[in-house]
């Protein structure tokens, strides 16, 4: 098992840091403050390959490996949480199942543009019944006369979707029987354009971090597509979302080791400058100790988030990897957060500094992409517990 | 007799480039002939001043010989108004093969720092950039080196020659370096503008300098380069991270934020810098954000960095603690940028700035 | 056509700068970057390879670590590397350092369209000396302290900074411009420049590659050829602790002054 770093992805992590120190993080606060989306970030990130890292460069992609493109996110992370989000609903929930279950004319027809950042994309599975228990979707899809499929109904909390161009979009195609009568919903995945027509975008969430991610409805009413855009085989859609899905867990886990990395990097700094009682805060063993704990957890999660990076890049199961890389970070991120504003007292609750945003930012990844307790579930059943 | 720079014993004599720009001499070469007076009289040599242009008068040249020259050379030719590498340095490279000086110095502008090496290639020879001290005496340079250095000089063993013992400063003023240049001749070196001190102008100097003008062969094609135009910059950006100076402005301006804006720009146009300040006044709206220094502005070190009304918040020192002169004025005696000041000032902005423009502008003027 | 890049590694003063008890730098102790001026001149050169297709080669002479640099400039988009080392190049003044520079420089080749740049100076020296010294060598008219550049065939129009303004001077090829850090913001390596760099050629010039060239002479490269050498190197006394003045009137500010003066610190 090696645990070093090639001379390119040593020479991207340097890339990625410095890209993140002079053009993310500057932005990052006034990002949180105005809900804004950074287009602009977007456009610099598209330009030097960060919208297609891992995907092979006949399809638009730079060719570069699934660790390489969780480093991005975890650097982008470290210094905005939003902005790595928008990589990862873009590459694990759009371009990877694309490229993944797509046919030839399929992935040249997306796989450049959205490679190349002239298209974003997103991710269309939760609807306000179906979140958790994603059997309870409504969207149905339905072929008419002409062999196109008409799309009705709405998906909920779908990141990038003001700014995307592509949605990978699930819907219920058939109504099945089982042998012993029981009804089974048949769930197919589908490539919808922004311009599709009856395709529109809704509702923008207020949310608690994170703000600069689009998180909007969609909305699909009688959304006529070209019978190509069926994504994968009919009926396949269920396996092709939590397939997406286990890719999608290793980005967030990528986001949330970069939210507490970040979160420990300038803990560490003001405790070195802020002086209490006649010392540097640092000097307290309490501060010592409990920045020695978080970063143990830190350098853990990364790890397992490496480790399922390497797995998928390898072609191994790893759906409990990615789970656990999950369940794992994102309560570290939340846990390291909240703790680095305690140890900024008075001002870590200002908005002076980056921590009580960085807190705010590492809550979502308990949530999205399977809530902690889904990836619970998920590594149970792996362990063969049910 | 063939040129050859290793025969040092066949030169004699120290050199000041004086530089002109429209017709006018830079005051960086009146700095450097004090200094060359300097090192002429160790040396027991003469003192020459070399000026290339087009209409140069000699009644105007006269005034070298006031600061200590005591013989000025000067060619006057159509492509010589213009700086251009090509025609200065082959006018230059001329007459330095023909006259053979040992010592020839320029200024460290943005065209000295053009002509210098380009002659040093030409006539294989030393060049020393940038330097802020000049001696030919070791006794003098010792004496230097007792306040200006962490060396134990009287258990120091010192080679004696009479070689130019050229100090500049590297890696931004961390390490200082003397340098000599003993196997060729001339030995060249630029020398910072504004660092020598200008001497006090001689009338009796000016009369008997002996003033020659020199015949150059210059044509067309010996130049390379079209200059399509010179011109003067208009008002540019701030540039807080590459400025020498950088004057800033805290939560202290809220009396009457124009007028202390405005001192903090007087005062830098007087050292040479530009305006910098804390985030408060930026969020306040009272200046531009492009002017913040600190965590969340930029990270500055210049040579002089002046804080007028700022307390210090940790977040402005991230900013500017590293800064080689930090100045501070403030009214709160216990105020945090105290801690990191190289000198403090515990007083009205608006009393002391005023005080500190002039006396600046004064000392300045005696150069 | 084509660009030849010079480029510097030189330790970041921009953070901790480790001296040695002997007053020297101690390099190996600081983190090494690539020269800001050196930066723009590749980016400068980029450009021009964006716009017309040119090939872009970057030069380096340097101990074998500026490799990395190197490899870091191939991840920009640069073609081709050369690294010019050899025991014999070390302790070379600027005068030396631009011998054996234009001596590599002969040996990629300058044709007739081709530019060749460089940084105006490092910030370890400081000094502005070698790109002159090395378009000397090369029989090549230099522009230096170039903010602004236009490239139309074989005529190259520049911005030519002066302390208070700047002359647009036009240049044909092939000459030698030096850059300020000012002309532009350079570019970030791509992930996909990164993931070719160890493809692209990067040679090595050592003592042997460049000896047949008649700059190259014991007399004129290596610490022996140089013409200057280090007499004394030392360090400027500690920084004290601040210095609190007395009062604040204008006694106050004529010592304050006098003493900034006596420092030349103004």
């Amino acid at each position: 098992m090696d645990l070093h770093l090639s001379k390119e992805q040593e020479m991207l992590r340097k890339m990625y840091r410095d890209f993140a120190e002079n053009e993310v993080k500057p932005l990052a606060e006034w990002v949180d403050e105005n809900e804004a989306f950074p287009e602009e970030t977007v456009k610099k990130m598209a330009k030097l390959g960060m919208m297609g890292i891992y995907f092979p460069k006949e399809y638009g992609g730079a060719g570069a490996d699934v660790l390489s493109y969780v480093m991005a996110v975890e650097e982008m992370s470290k210094v905005c949480g939003t902005t790595g989000v928008i990589i990862s609903a873009h590459t694990s929930l759009c371009c990877a199942p694309i490229y993944e279950n797509g046919t030839e004319e399929q992935k040249q027809k997306y796989l450049p543009k959205l490679c190349s950042g002239e298209w974003i994309g997103a991710f269309g599975l939760t609807e306000p019944g179906a979140g958790t228990d994603a059997q309870g979707q409504q969207t149905t899809a339905v072929k008419n006369e002409n062999g196109d499929w008409v799309l009705n109904g709405s998906k909920i909390f779908i990141t990038n979707a003001g700014y995307a161009n592509v949605f990978v979009i699930f819907a219920i195609t058939n109504i099945l029987t089982d042998k012993r009568g029981r009804k089974k919903k048949e769930i197919s995945a589908f490539i919808v354009e922004r311009t599709d027509p009856g395709f529109s975008v809704g509702k923008h969430e207020k949310k608690m971090g994170i703000k600069g991610s689009s998180t909007c409805e969609l909305i699909m009413e009688d959304c006529t597509i070209p019978a190509d855009r069926l994504l994968g085989k009919q009926g396949k859609g269920f396996g092709i979302a939590m397939k997406t899905l286990d890719g999608g867990r290793i980005g967030i886990a990528s986001q949330a080791l970069g939210l507490a990395e970040g979160a420990i990097e300038e803990t560490i700094k003001y405790t070195k400058e802020r002086v209490q009682f006649g010392r540097r805060i640092s000097q307290f063993q309490n501060t010592q100790f409990q920045l020695a704990d978080m970063y143990a957890k830190t350098e853990a999660a990364k790890w397992l988030v490496y480790s399922a990076a390497m797995k998928k890049q390898n072609h191994e199961p790893y759906t409990m990897d990615a789970a656990m890389a999950k369940l794992h970070a994102a309560e570290v991120a939340s846990d390291v957060t909240r703790r680095c504003v305690q140890l900024f007292g008075g001002y870590g609750y200002t908005r002076e500094y980056p921590v009580e945003r960085m807190m705010r930012d590492a809550k979502i990844t308990e949530i999205y992409e399977g809530t902690s307790e889904v990836q619970r579930m998920v590594i149970a059943a792996n362990l063969g517990i049910n | 007799m063939a040129f050859d720079s290793k025969d040092t014993a066949a030169f004699k004599g120290v050199w000041v480039f004086c530089e002109q720009r429209e017709g006018v001499i830079m005051s960086t070469s009146y700095q450097l002939l004090s200094e060359g007076r300097k090192l002429a009289n160790d040396l027991g040599v003469e003192l020459c001043g070399v000026v290339l242009g087009k209409d140069i008068k000699e009644d105007y040249l006269k005034a070298l010989g006031g600061y200590g020259a005591d013989k000025v050379y000067y060619c006057n030719h159509e492509l010589l108004d213009v700086y251009t590498t090509d025609a200065y340095t082959k006018v230059i490279c001329d007459l330095v093969e023909d006259k053979k000086p040992e010592i020839f110095l320029i200024g460290a502008t943005n065209i000295g720092r053009d002509l210098g090496p380009r002659c040093a290639a030409r006539l294989h020879t030393g060049l020393t950039a940038d330097c802020t001290h000049l001696d030919v005496d070791v006794a003098k340079y010792k004496e230097f080196l007792k306040t200006t250095s962490t060396i134990d000089v009287d258990n120091t063993v010192f080679e004696e020659n009479t070689n130019l013992k050229m100090t500049r400063p590297a890696f931004g003023g961390h390490l200082m370096a003397t340098i000599i240049c003993p196997r060729f001749r001339p030995q060249m070196s630029t020398v910072r503008p504004g660092v020598m001190q200008t001497q006090p102008y001689d009338e009796a100097g000016a009369a008997k300098t002996v003033i020659e003008n020199v015949n150059v062969a210059l044509s067309k094609d010996d130049i390379h380069v079209d200059v399509i135009e010179v011109k003067k910059a208009a008002k540019k950006l701030v540039d807080l991270i590459g400025a020498d100076v950088v004057v800033s402005v805290g939560r202290g301006i809220s009396k009457d934020v124009e007028g202390g804006i405005k001192l903090a720009e007087e005062l830098a146009g007087v050292l040479g810098g530009v305006v910098g300040s804390s985030r408060a006044c930026v969020d306040a709206g009272w200046i531009t954000a492009d002017h913040q220094v600190g965590q969340t502005g930029k990270t500055v070190h210049p040579r002089i960095y002046v804080a007028l009304g700022i307390s210090g918040a940790i977040q402005h020192l991230a900013g500017m603690q590293d800064s080689e002169c930090i100045i501070a004025v403030n009214k709160n005696e216990s105020a945090p940028i105290f801690d990191v000041a190289s000198y403090g000032i515990c007083g009205d902005l608006y009393k002391v700035t005023p005080m500190l423009i002039e006396a600046i502008r004064a000392a300045k003027a005696a150069k | 056509m084509k660009c030849i890049v010079c480029v510097k590694q030189v330790p970041d003063t921009s953070g901790v700068v480790a001296v040695k008890e002997d007053g020297t730098m101690d390099r190996a102790a600081m983190a090494t970057i690539t020269n800001h001026d050196d930066l723009a001149a590749v980016e400068a050169a980029l450009r021009i390879k964006d716009a017309t297709g040119c090939k872009v080669v970057v030069i380096s002479m340097g101990p074998a670590p500026a490799e990395g640099m190197l490899r870091e400039l191939l991840a920009m988009g640069c073609d081709e590397a050369v690294l010019v080392s050899a025991r014999e190049f070390g302790g070379s003044d600027t005068y030396a350092t631009s011998q054996i520079l234009a001596a590599a420089i002969k040996k990629v080749g300058v044709e007739d369209d081709d530019i060749v740049f460089c940084g105006r100076q490092a910030i370890d020296g400081d000094t502005a000396q070698v790109g002159p010294q090395i378009a000397e060598k090369l029989h090549l008219p230099q522009v230096s302290y170039v903010a602004e550049i236009a490239v139309e065939g074989k005529s190259v129009t520049v911005k030519r900074l002066l302390e208070d303004g700047y002359m647009t001077i036009k240049v044909q090829t092939p000459c030698l411009l030096t850059c300020v850090k000012e002309l532009n913001d350079a570019r970030y390596m791509s992930v996909g420049g990164i993931m070719e760099c160890y493809q692209k050629p990067l040679e090595i010039y050592n003592y042997e590659t460049l000896k047949d060239d008649p700059l190259i002479d014991v007399d004129t490269i290596g610490l022996k050829g140089s013409p200057t050498n280090v007499y004394k190197s030392f360090s400027p006394p500690v920084k004290g602790a601040g210095m609190m003045m007395e009062g604040a009137d204008k006694a106050t500010v004529d010592k304050l002054v006098s003493i900034l003066n006596d420092k030349h610190i103004i």
